[in-house]
């Protein structure tokens, strides 16, 4: 079993939703990067997905995007984020998600990658632009290394397209909460409930929602009927917020913990 | 091979390893149902005589294939024929695409249409489209873009087109086009997006194909009519690839006709301030699909520069690259110096005023020409007219009014 797959097992068991943190590696810095995990960590985040920079983002909003651009600036590449990932491997053992586009795969060469990742410590890989379709050659490497593959679904998706990425993915399968790119938003549209039934009724996997969940009510409401929630664009607007100051690492913590006790409440629960 | 060749691409969108679809998975059902909506279309002959009619009175098709005579004369060689396609409405081949989307968007009820362009022409052509079908446009062009084709803009604007101003990047074709990805994976259901080269996700590369292959289904019967035969070579410019696409693709089975794509070098190619992808690029994934791409060693996306914004762009069509792959197409490139003086070149010889793009194709006229024989003919395909470069070489060859 996966460190991701053994997370949300003990997760159910607790009865408890899992909050799924993402940063872009090399923003503020790679070495600050590890400490904001660590303490991400610490504040009961449950999995990481960690960003490897790509130049044309095409999924991402202007905050993610800000963020791949700054930490290209800073010559952050594959075998960067590799050794971002062998640092906090070294302390903790969050299970960690490596989410990018293809291009730099398929550059860095897709198996050496999953060989790399996982002798790292990565337990998954996410890429975006990556469909099923095109997927076979990761897929293989991806199990040969036991690293998850997690695919997206999208609100658009068909219930035979629902059917094609549950049987590719493992881990989770990760559902994205509306047409759109990456970004924080005011508010979770109310047809994700409908998405995540459809895709509970074609698969085991544990659902994770992601795109526009920036707040501890956010959180709450999807935890209701997801298994996980994905914070992103929020985290790294705090980050490029305090930029590279001790406070950022403080700054996380104290909003992930936040984040986190909102996954934590009882089903029929107390109003916030 | 060739057989084959003009069978392509396969059902995924592949030209053997290059093509397919790499998009994020909320476009997929969109992709989907423009394959199917355009095989339909494809199959129904009520489509495919509104698309002829439009051809015809509309864009003004067939365009002439003109014996440049003087021109032949100058360069002492083969002789040279034109294809005049900057004879089309709006100016330049984009209209031919243009048209045949929208005609897929009205059947598939979209209201909303938004396209990236990089010269201008093809939103130009998008903005034609719309205003003549009624439907609402939205052009995302980079900002350094918008001042070297200012014009352009205003017809844009002029035809009711919104005209957004993208300033991520390189502020150019490849940010613009990412912009365009950006709003289409936002508004996918009631939006289509008007691709403007033969590059993108599948089906793209080939429906844009097939609408400008009228430019070489023309040119075969024109040639043959007027020499009795094929031409030894067909020439054309390649940015995204699209006018070049258009104009090889029905002689591809003719294993006697040389395909030969020009490309962008800028500075020059060891500058790297170029954007020869073909020349120089390596594989990789940019927009949808698998072709040669311009980039570093951590396969992120290399800046591009060209004096002419339509082929200022990293990528190239997947269907390019494998006419390189299988050596059946030739690509080369001319630097920005080489294009400027072809340019003045073929204005004051033939009385035709290029775009700045295929002044590349000129240039290279000019290298291979001589060095062929009077019995032999050259067709180039001059995609586009000029006009909308008139700033850019008055400041290049310090023109005063």
């Amino acid at each position: 079993m996966t460190r991701l797959t053994e997370r949300f097992a003990a997760l159910k068991e607790r009865g408890e939703k899992a909050l799924i943190v993402y940063v872009t590696v090399g923003d503020p810095s790679p070495e600050r990067t590890v400490e904001i995990v660590l303490a991400l960590d610490q504040a009961g985040v449950d999995v990481i997905e960690l960003g490897i920079p790509f130049s044309d983002p095409l999924a991402d909003g202007p905050s993610i995007q800000s963020a791949s651009f700054r930490a290209l600036q800073k010559g952050v590449n594959v075998a960067c984020v590799l050794e971002a990932v062998r640092a906090i491997r070294q302390r903790s053992e969050i299970p960690l998600l490596l989410f990018t586009y293809y291009n730099p795969v398929l550059r860095y060469g897709v198996e050496r990658f999953a060989r790399d990742a996982a002798g790292a410590g990565a337990d998954a890989g996410l890429l975006v632009d990556l469909t099923p379709e095109e997927a076979q050659e990761w897929i293989t490497a991806a199990r040969a290394r036991s690293l998850d593959t997690v695919f997206l679904l999208a609100p658009t998706s068909t219930d035979a397209r629902i059917e094609v990425v549950s049987r590719l993915s493992t881990g989770f399968i990760y559902c994205v909460s509306r047409t759109g790119v990456t970004g924080a938003r005011e508010d979770v549209p109310p047809d994700v409930v409908e998405m995540v039934q459809r895709v509970r009724a074609r698969s085991s996997l544990p659902i994770s929602v992601g795109f526009g969940i920036s707040r501890p009510e956010h959180v709450r409401s999807v935890g209701a009927y997801a298994d996980g929630v994905v914070v992103g664009s929020a985290m790294v607007n705090l980050i490029a917020q305090h930029g590279d100051s001790p406070g950022v690492t403080e700054a996380a913590r104290t909003f992930a913990e936040a984040l986190k006790a909102a996954t934590r409440q009882e089903r029929s629960g107390h109003p916030a | 091979m060739t057989m084959q060749a003009a069978r392509l691409p396969d059902s995924l969108g592949h030209f053997g390893i290059f093509g397919g679809r790499y998009v994020p998975e909320t476009l997929i059902p969109a992709l989907d149902e423009l394959t199917a909506e355009y095989a339909r279309a494809q199959a129904d002959p009520d489509f495919r005589a509104d698309l002829q009619r439009y051809f015809h009175d509309f864009v003004g098709r067939p365009t002439p294939l003109y014996y440049a005579e003087r021109l032949t004369e100058a360069l002492g060689g083969a002789k040279i024929y034109i294809k005049r396609e900057d004879l089309c409405h709006t100016g330049a081949h984009k209209i031919n695409n243009a048209i045949g989307q929208a005609l897929l968007a009205r059947r598939m009820n979209k209201a909303r249409i938004i396209a990236e362009t990089g010269a201008g022409q093809h939103g130009v052509a998008t903005a034609t489209a719309c205003a003549r079908f009624g439907l609402a446009c939205e052009v995302y062009m980079g900002e350094e873009d918008i001042h070297r084709q200012a014009l352009n803009v205003y017809r844009m604007k002029l035809l009711g087109a919104k005209v957004t101003c993208v300033t991520s990047g390189t502020r150019t074709l490849k940010d613009a086009t990412s912009e365009a990805i950006r709003d289409w994976v936002t508004n996918v259901r009631t939006t289509h997006y008007i691709i403007g080269s033969v590059v993108g996700p599948h089906p793209y590369p080939m429906i844009v194909r097939d609408f400008q292959s009228i430019i070489g289904q023309e040119t075969r019967l024109q040639i043959q009519e007027r020499e009795g035969r094929l031409p030894d070579a067909v020439v054309a410019c390649v940015g995204g690839g699209s006018n070049a696409m258009g104009i090889f693709y029905p002689f591809i089975e003719d294993a006697g006709v040389r395909l030969i794509g020009v490309e962008a070098a800028g500075r020059g190619i060891e500058t790297g301030e170029h954007c020869a992808t073909l020349t120089a690029g390596e594989p990789g994934v940019l927009h949808g699909c698998k072709s040669y791409l311009l980039q570093d060693e951590n396969g992120q996306i290399a800046p591009s520069h060209s004096i002419s914004a339509g082929l200022d762009y990293p990528g190239v069509g997947p269907e390019h690259s494998y006419l390189k792959q299988t050596g059946r197409a030739e690509y080369v490139s001319i630097t920005d110096a080489e294009a400027l003086d072809a340019f003045q070149f073929l204005a004051q010889t033939e009385g035709l005023i290029p775009a700045l793009e295929c002044a590349h194709g000129i240039a290279h006229l000019r290298k291979i020409v001589p060095q062929m024989s009077p019995d032999q003919i050259v067709v180039f395909n001059l995609s586009g007219r000029g006009d909308k470069d008139m700033e850019t070489a008055a400041r290049e060859l310090k023109l005063s009014l």
